[in-house]
Formats: C-alpha cells, structure tokens, sequence
C-alpha cells in the first residue's frame, strides 16, 4: 500500500513539474486579474493577449463562478490577499473597498494618462467607478456594462396559432410587452403548454438565495413599481420609500410570477440556471443579465432568429428601470505589481482595444464604441442593450453592502420562494433590517 | 436444548437477511453509479427527460474537466483548419475551441499536497505523542487525552474566525504550509488516539527486553516498536488523508487561487452557460476514487478509525 | 472504552529498567514526544479560541480595518440570545439532528443486525454499503442537487416511478415542507453506515453462551432480542448517537452545498448562519460571540451525554 502511495504522488509530483516549467518562462512581470467565470471572462483572456504581446508581461487568470465570486473575492480583499494585481469587482463593492483601502484611488493616474471618464456611459462612471457617488472620485475604470433584460422565443411567438390564440384570450397581438402586466400574461399563456411535444413553461426569473439572485431580480420589478431606496431628499430615509405601497405591490407581482410561471424547481435559479432553462427551450421568457445575450445569438438551439431581446419592462404607472450589473476594473491596493496593472488599464482604456472588446463579446462602457452609429445594427441585441443602460439603478453600494444585501436576499426569498408572511412584512422587515445596519454604522 | 445453535441462524433467515441487505446496498449505491454515468455522458444526455439509463458513452465531460473552452465564430472556426487531436475534435463539435488548461489538476495537486503533507506531520507527531501516552507517566495524562480530543468537537467554522485572522497576519492564508499546519491540528486528535491504542497492545515486554540488552530509549521506540505498529500507522495515516482529502469548510474560506483543494473546486465547474454537469461529475469520480480504494483496503480497521479508536473490533 | 488501557500503561516502565537505560531519562523523553503536539494544538485550537473570547465582547470587523474597536461588554451575546432568527437556526439545527439520528440508529441498527445472521458475503456487501461515508460532503451535496432536479433527477424519477407521482410536480429542495427532509435524507444516505457499523460491533461483542443460556430457560427470541441484544449494544449506539450527534450538531459543508439554507432560511443550520455572519457580512465580534456560545452549547450537551453514557456502561 505504501507503494502506491508513493508511486502516485511521484506521478502527480511529475506531471506538476512538467506544467510548471511550461508554464514560468517570461521574464516581465506576472500579473494576475480576478473575476467572475462567465462568457465575458474567456473574451478577456482572448483580448488580453494583445497586451502581453505589447508590454512583454504575461496574464494570469483567476475566474470564480457567480454564486462564489463575492464571498471568494471579498474574502481575498479583506484577508489582504496579493493573489489579484487588477479585480473586475462588482460594482457594489465599490464603498467598502474604496473607504477601507483595498483598491488604489485612480484620479491621478487618469489625469497623468489623459484618461477622461466623461468619454464613458455616465451610468456606468456612477455606478462602476465613483465613491462616494456622484463625486468625482474614481476607484475604477467601467469595464464591462451590463444590466438585466430580458430574451424571449421569437420563433414560438411568430407562430400563427399561438399569434391567434393568444390574441382571442388577451384581445392584443402576442408581441414583445411594454409593461410587466403583459410579461405576466405571456408568462401565463406559455405556461405548461405542449410545443413540438414538449412541455413549456412561462419564464426564467431569479430566485437564487445564497449570494445576490433573488435581490437582483426582484429589484428589477420593485424599481419599475416605484420602490425607492429611501427618500431621495433625505439620505437613509427608508420608512415609506423601501416599504411603500406600490413597492409592496411589486414584491407581489414578483411572487405571483414565480407562483404562476416558472418551470418546476426554479427556488434557486440565478444567471446558469436560467440560461440552461432557455438554452434546452423549457422557457419562452428568460430574465438576465445582457452578458448571456451574445451566448445565445450563437447557440444552437434556440440562437439566431429564434431569439430576441427587449429591455425591462415598464411598471403599472409607466416608470421604467432595469437592475445594473456590471463592473469597473481596479487595481488592488495590497498588489507589489501596481504599475504593471495600471499599464493593463491604460491599455484596456483605448478607444480601438474597447472596440475590438465589443466585438469579442464584451459589452464596453466607452461612448465613442456605444454611440458609434453602426453599433446599434451590429448585433441584434445592441439597441436593446442602449435602451437598457439608459434605464439603469443599482442597489447600495455602501461599505455594508454584504450585510444589506443578506438581508434583502432573506426578506425576499423568504415571502417569493419558502410562502412566509405577506410582502407588507416583507418590506417592513427589510426597512427594520436596513434601518439596523445603518444605525451600526452611526449613518441613520 | 433445541437442536439447533442459537449463535447460527438458520438458512432461511440468512437467506431473508441477505436480501434485504443486498437490495439496501444496491439503494444505497445508485447515487454512487449515477455520478460515476454522468460523468460519461454529453451534457444534453445529462439533463435529458426522463433520465438516460442507457447512453453513447463520451468523455466530453472528462475534457470539460480539463481544459477551459472558448467560443469562436464559425469563420474562425474554418480558419483554424482540422483539429489536430480527438479532444479538439470533440469539442469543436459545439462551436467551441480549447483555450487552455482548466485549473482542476491544479486543485487536485494541492489536495495531493495539502493531504499527504498533512498526513506525514500528523502521524510523526501523533505516533510520538501516543507513545509517550501510552508508556510513561505524563502528568495530567487524562486531561490533556481529553483536551486533544475537545478540539475536535468544534464547528469548523467556528474555529475559523479567529484562525483566518491569524493567517492573515502570518502570511499563512492561501498556503500549502498553512493547510497543512490547520489539518495536522485538526487531524491530531484522531492520530493520538488511534495510535495510542495500536501502540497500547503491543507487549511491552519486547521493548523491556530490548532495553536490557543495552538499547536506548529512542533505539527500542524506533527499532523495536515502530515495526510492530507498522500496521496501525498506515491506517491512521489513511484516515487522517481521507479527512484531509474531504475537508471542505477551512478550505473554501481560507484559500483561494493558490492553495484551494478540490472539494471547494469541484462544485464550482461550470460550463460554457450553467453548470456543466458531466464534467462536474467526471472530477467528482476522480476525485472519490481514491477514498473508495482506500476504504476497500481499509475495511478492517474502518471500525476504529471513525471512532477514534474506541470501538476496537 | 476510552480510558480501559490508561491503567495499564501508567504500569510501563518497572523502575529496575528504566534506571539502567542510557540517554535522557524517561520524563524527559515522554516530554520531547508530547510537546510539540500539544503546542501545535495551543497554537492552532486554544490560542484563537481565547483570541475568539476576547473578539467576542467588542464590536471588531475584519474589513473595518480603519475603524476604532470598542468594547462593548456582553452586547454580542444579548443581541444573539435575544434573536429570533438565530433561535429558528437552532430550531433548524434540533430538527436535523434529531431526525437524521432517529432514521440512521433504526435503519443503522436493522443493517447491523440482518449483517450479523452471517448470510455468505456480509463482509463485501457491508463494505460496498460502509462507501457514502467516505465521500467529501460538499463534493456529494454538490451532486445530490443535480439528483433532486425535478424532471431531470434520479431521485425525483424514481420516486415518480415508484409511486406515480409526476416527478416534476414536486421539488425537494425548493419546496419548503420538502426541504428539511432533502437534507435530513442525504445525510441519512451518507452516515447509516457508521451507525451500522457501530452496532455490528456491539452485536458481535455479545458472548453466544448468553443467548444458549437463556434458550435453555426458554425464553422466546422476541425477550432475548429485549433483554440480552439490545441492551448489551446499547453503549455502543449511544456511543455511535454521540459522535452523530458532534459531527451534524457542526454540519456545513454537505448543507452548504445542496440547499445553502434555503428556502428561505428554512434550512439554515446555524453552522450556516455563523458564516453568513463571520464571513459574508464580516461582524467579526458578533460572530466571535455566536462562536463562544455554540462551543459552550456542544461542550455542555456533549459533557452531560458522556456522564449518561458511563452510566448505561457501569449497569
């Protein structure tokens, strides 16, 4: 048994060897960029040869899957970890790593490099790079914008007699819908229905519990019914704003969706659960993050002109929002490799490396790639992502953010999925919750 | 008396027994097969309606382990020419190209690393240890077998807080180094048990009989007592190994791109979309593999090593 | 159990020997062996835990590093005690515990005792079923959601197979009746096999001669089975109830992964809540505080079992 033991360490040993030598051959410096294991991420890595074939450095990735991306990540910045040089963080860790040191402030740079963040979408400035918001303090370049919208089954609403069924039962042509009471009555009607043999279901929405799914989307509902996070005059004002009626109204809608429509199973869906729901046509509607769109145009399944996009409806009086995603790229304070990322960013920043990022998948936030005439026409879904990213709010960004955070994904997964208590209670719950954590932090 | 032996029961009831046990194992073990099938599967054939019992075998799942997928365009794609090995023609299939390596054999090199590191440090402190228990007169000696034991009643996570604190300030977060000091603590208990009691039924007359004839101390320990509990070193050293193998809580929170096992790994394997569940399941066999043939050898002593040596047989 | 070779080994070492032998004398060498474990263990356990006590009256963060530390006295620990939410952790936490130790001492003790009629290959069917507990929890719970996929799961296929339930009408870990039992199942699934095994060495610890001397009072099977099997394996499924008992009063990582807590926060096992708090929300002295009073929960509970367990071995 000894033997064995040893023989297999010895291979394992071996192999190890062989991919480390192969792997340590330059000379510059090694720098290591940390995001989250998505599409976008492999587009980077394709992009980012172009830098090392420039600068003589070489690349190193570390991509941690969403459900695990926060906790891995906020755990590296708190631990002090010298494991990322550059972190694409999500862009409501910005407070906490802003005001406990954990990335480096990048004004001057941006001044020395002639970089001007009045070139990028406004949305994603506020959202990715600035804290405290709407100061011009930046802690980020935006690097990917990205907001939640939604595709839907072009070909089975091209159908005719769905088109005429649907159109006896509602008295209005089945068609994209402008308002989140019509995405309902799609849901409906798709639900549970036998197409080419196979049952379907209404919609893939998020309901996932352990890190953002659920917050993420229901927020989406919530915004466009008129939940605000708090009085817009008076900051930290929650009562009344997080718990109103209309917010109440939408935290409802967002149960009677789930309730109505989504496929068997969905209590835990976030960004894969839902792709894979659309992607083996279960659903004809898919809540998502706009990075999924360019995985879609090109699946086989249900890619093409099976699919097609439109932006986050609007709520019962019209107000119109979608979630923000999306993330800015900073550098990481506890990195010896400073200069080396901030000359990643440099590059990253110029106008034809964000072009050829649009072209590879990656949704750049630069005005002069976005506003570009021809951008709209490039891909079917880049007018819907235009129309998006003007509709866009995000959840606090606060240094509490993880806390507020938890406790949103609690209130709400605990009224949608797991039936306790009413949305009033809900809401209420969650302004108490909110209230608490600012109280703590001496801010309430 | 009745005729017959109370101690053998009788044919039918050996019968009836077998077969209730046999149709438990087979329950008990489809879970086992499911994974190890998955991993053979394509990714459509996993998550196919109702479920494939019978399937074209493919490594597509054992590739995606493996290596990081790409996709290109279709002009690409024709640019690049044939693919050049079976894996490259595999998933080309689905508009992909291979990017590289996957960080799985990394994951498992260091739950090599990290399992094997700890093992060794923990069987040369506990066999020391459980020998001085076991032969001298310790002070305290109850107590402080009490105390080893204590620490492992404790929630892993619990442990946690302020360890990561102390990683952090030592450097030790994210190493081999410090993996291996947190599992040979935590493994410690269980190897001065275990080794106390192998050590405990070795006569100890050879070792009196050895220092009468002009041996050391440390010349009986090493020459005369370490042979005879060759046995229950190797199996204590396969207990420690699986536990360091399996740990999950201590690894997800305290290590990340370098030092990260498998088991924090594993579940995150995603392919291109959702999870990737062939190639999820393809690094799960590889990675029970070994525990299996482990407990396999080990079915003798398996008794005694989960229970830390309180129940002998 | 424990102690029964402390005794014989305190015997070691008759004085005539030990004072001919060259070298360091025997304390000096039971000292060199003993030390370096046990200041691994100081380090590594009791350093952080006095280090966790102390954390546990300030309201410390570890991503705060720039905000001053104060000491709040025992705010932590009211705070705590008085939440409703971390009593229904603890609720989830008793409901785990007891369930899946009542299901894995019956099924647990039924294996043992159909192993122990000896029927031809006992010994490779007990190994093949002894294989779930030695899988990585969180690599099984990993896998076990993909088997409790409605539609597309083993699990839920067969039991729609054996009962003709629609297997997509039912979603054992979304639904929050089903929930509980999803993981109270896996865990059934994975540790029956060490309580079997426990009791299997009980059963055979029985002296046959006690069985043929109450057949020749004539006892029926039915009162020996009560009188002389069980509880002659009563210490030893208490013993195996104990370390059950430790082991799921700490489980994370199998929960962890196959439910995260949910839905809702059904499943929370306070192992889970504690990381939420420690890890993901960084309330380093609240956390700390939750730590000490789990501890002092485990020892407390674990302590008392082990006076009632010596009982029930001196009768």
């Amino acid at each position: 048994m000894k033997s064995i033991l040893l023989s297999s360490t010895l291979i394992v040993g071996a192999y190890v060897t062989i991919a480390g030598a192969a792997g340590t051959q330059a000379s510059a410096a090694e720098l290591t960029l940390c995001w989250a294991a998505w599409d976008p991420a492999n587009a980077l890595v394709e992009l980012s040869k172009d830098f090392e074939a420039k600068s003589g450095n070489t690349m190193k990735f570390e991509f941690v899957p969403w459900p695990n991306f926060a906790d891995r990540m906020l755990n590296e910045l708190n631990s002090g970890g010298k494991l990322c040089d550059l972190m694409i963080g999500d862009s409501q860790w910005i407070g906490g790593a802003a005001e406990n040191g954990q990335y480096i402030k990048l004004n001057d740079f941006f001044d020395k490099e002639g970089i001007k963040m009045s070139d990028f979408i406004p949305a994603t400035v506020v959202g990715y790079a600035e804290w405290p918001k709407n100061t011009p303090n930046y802690w980020a370049l935006p690097a990917f914008g990205d907001v939640v919208g939604w595709t839907y089954r072009k070909d089975w609403f091209s159908r005719p007699e769905l088109q005429a069924e649907f159109k006896q039962k509602y008295g209005r042509d089945l068609g994209v819908p402008k308002t989140f009471a019509e995405l309902k009555d799609i849901a409906e009607f798709f639900q549970g229905r036998k197409i080419d043999g196979k049952t379907v279901y209404g919609a893939a929405i998020y309901t996932e519990r352990g890190s953002e799914g659920i917050t993420m989307g229901a927020m989406d509902v919530l915004y466009s019914f008129g939940f605000e996070y708090g009085n817009p005059k008076k900051a930290y004002e929650l009562d009344g704003f997080v718990n109103s009626a209309d917010a109440i109204k939408g935290l409802e809608f967002y149960k009677a969706l789930y309730d109505c429509c989504t496929p068997p199973g969905h209590s835990d869906a976030y960004m894969s659960e839902d792709i894979d729901a659309y992607k083996s046509g279960q659903v004809a509607l898919q809540m998502n993050f706009a990075f999924t769109w360019p995985g879609i145009h090109v699946d086989a399944n249900v890619g093409g002109d099976k699919s097609g996009y439109f932006a986050n409806p609007a709520g019962p009086t019209g107000i119109q929002f979608a979630q923000l995603g999306g993330q800015g790229i900073s550098v990481v304070a506890a990195s010896d490799k400073q200069q080396e990322a901030l000359d990643y960013i440099k590059w990253f920043a110029q106008p034809e490396i964000q072009k050829k990022w649009w072209s590879l998948g990656g949704y750049s936030a630069l005005r002069s790639v976005v506003e570009d005439p021809g951008f709209a026409t490039s891909q079917p879904y880049a007018q819907t992502f235009l129309d998006s990213m003007a509709i866009v709010k995000d959840f606090w960004a606060e240094p509490s953010y993880a806390s507020l955070l938890q406790a949103s994904q609690k209130r709400f997964h605990d009224y949608v999925v797991a039936k306790q208590g009413t949305a009033k209670d809900a809401l209420d719950g969650l302004a108490e919750d909110w209230k608490d954590i600012f109280e703590d932090e001496g801010k309430y | 008396m009745s005729s017959y032996s109370v101690t053998e029961p009788s044919a039918r009831q050996k019968w009836f027994a077998g077969s209730l046990v046999v149709l438990y194992a087979i329950i008990t073990l489809l879970p086992l097969i499911w994974i190890i099938g998955t991993g053979f599967k394509s990714p459509s054939d996993a998550i196919a309606y109702p479920p494939k019992t019978f399937f074209q075998p493919t490594l597509e799942g054992y590739v995606n382990l493996f290596t990081t997928r790409t996709r290109v365009t279709e002009e690409q794609l024709k640019q690049m020419g044939e693919p050049t090995t079976w894996y490259d023609r595999l998933v080309r299939k689905d508009g992909l190209i291979i990017a590289g390596p996957s960080r799985f054999s990394e994951r498992f090199y260091n739950s090599v690393i990290i399992g094997f590191g700890s093992t060794v440090l923990c069987i040369v402190l506990g066999t020391a240890a459980a020998y001085a228990f076991s032969r001298f007169k310790v002070p305290l000696k109850d107590d402080l077998l009490f105390f080893i034991l204590s620490t492992r009643m404790m929630p892993p996570i619990a442990v946690a807080i302020p360890i990561f604190l102390m990683f952090r300030s030592l450097g030790l977060n994210d190493t081999h180094a410090g993996m291996i000091l947190l599992y040979t603590a935590v493994n410690l208990s269980l190897s001065v048990w275990l080794l106390k009691g192998f050590i405990d039924e070795i006569p100890i007359e050879y070792e009196e009989a050895a220092l009468i004839d002009g041996y050391t101390r440390f010349q009986a320990f090493y020459k005369v007592v370490l042979p005879q509990a060759a046995t229950g070193i190797a199996s204590t050293a396969i207990f420690c190994l699986i536990f360091a193998w399996n740990e999950y809580a201590f690894a997800v929170l305290l290590t990340s791109g370098n030092a990260q096992t498998a088991p924090p790994f594993i579940p995150t394997i995603i392919g291109v979309g959702g999870q990737d569940w062939p190639a999820v399941a393809a690094g799960a066999t590889l990675f029970l593999v070994p525990v299996m043939v482990f407990t396999i050898l080990l079915r003798k002593h398996l008794l005694r090593g989960i229970t830390f040596g309180a129940v002998r047989k | 159990m424990l102690h029964s070779s402390i005794d014989r080994a305190a015997q070691a070492t008759p004085p005539p020997v030990a004072q001919r032998i060259k070298g360091l004398s025997d304390r000096a060498i039971a000292w060199i062996f003993v030390a370096p474990s046990i200041v691994l263990l100081l380090a590594i356990n009791i350093f952080p835990l006095i280090w966790t006590i102390r954390l546990s009256f300030t309201n410390f963060r570890v991503n705060r590093p720039n905000e001053p530390v104060q000491f709040v006295g025992l705010r932590n620990y009211l705070n705590i005690l008085t939440d409703e939410d971390i009593w229904l952790t603890m609720q989830a936490t008793a409901h785990f515990l007891i369930w899946t130790i009542v299901l894995q001492v019956l099924i647990g003790f039924s294996l043992a005792y159909l192993i122990n009629k000896k029927f031809r290959g006992n010994d490779l069917w007990t190994t093949i079923i002894v294989l779930p507990m030695m899988l990585s929890p969180a690599v099984v719970g990993n896998f076990w959601t993909f088997l409790y996929q409605p539609q597309i799961g083993l699990f839920n296929y067969a039991v729609g197979f054996l009962t003709g339930a629609d297997p997509s009408s039912f979603s054992m870990i979304g639904d929050t009746a089903l929930a509980p039992w999803s993981i109270i199942i896996v865990d059934t699934w994975m540790w029956t096999p060490f309580v079997m095994l426990i009791c299997l060495a009980g059963l055979r610890s029985i002296p046959s001669s006690i069985y043929e001397a109450a057949e020749c009072d004539r006892a029926s099977s039915w009162r020996q089975f009560w009188t002389i099997t069980v509880p002659m394996v009563l210490p030893f499924l208490m013993l195996a109830i104990l370390f059950r008992g430790i082991e799921n009063f700490k489980m994370f990582d199998l929960v962890v992964q196959l439910t995260g807590g949910g839905p809702g926060s059904i499943t929370e096992l306070t192992s889970i809540n504690l990381k939420r708090e420690a890890f993901e929300k960084w309330r380093t002295g609240y956390a700390s505080a939750y730590a000490v009073i789990l501890f002092v929960t485990v020892f407390g509970l674990a302590s008392i079992y082990v006076k009632a367990l010596n009982k029930v071995k001196q009768r």
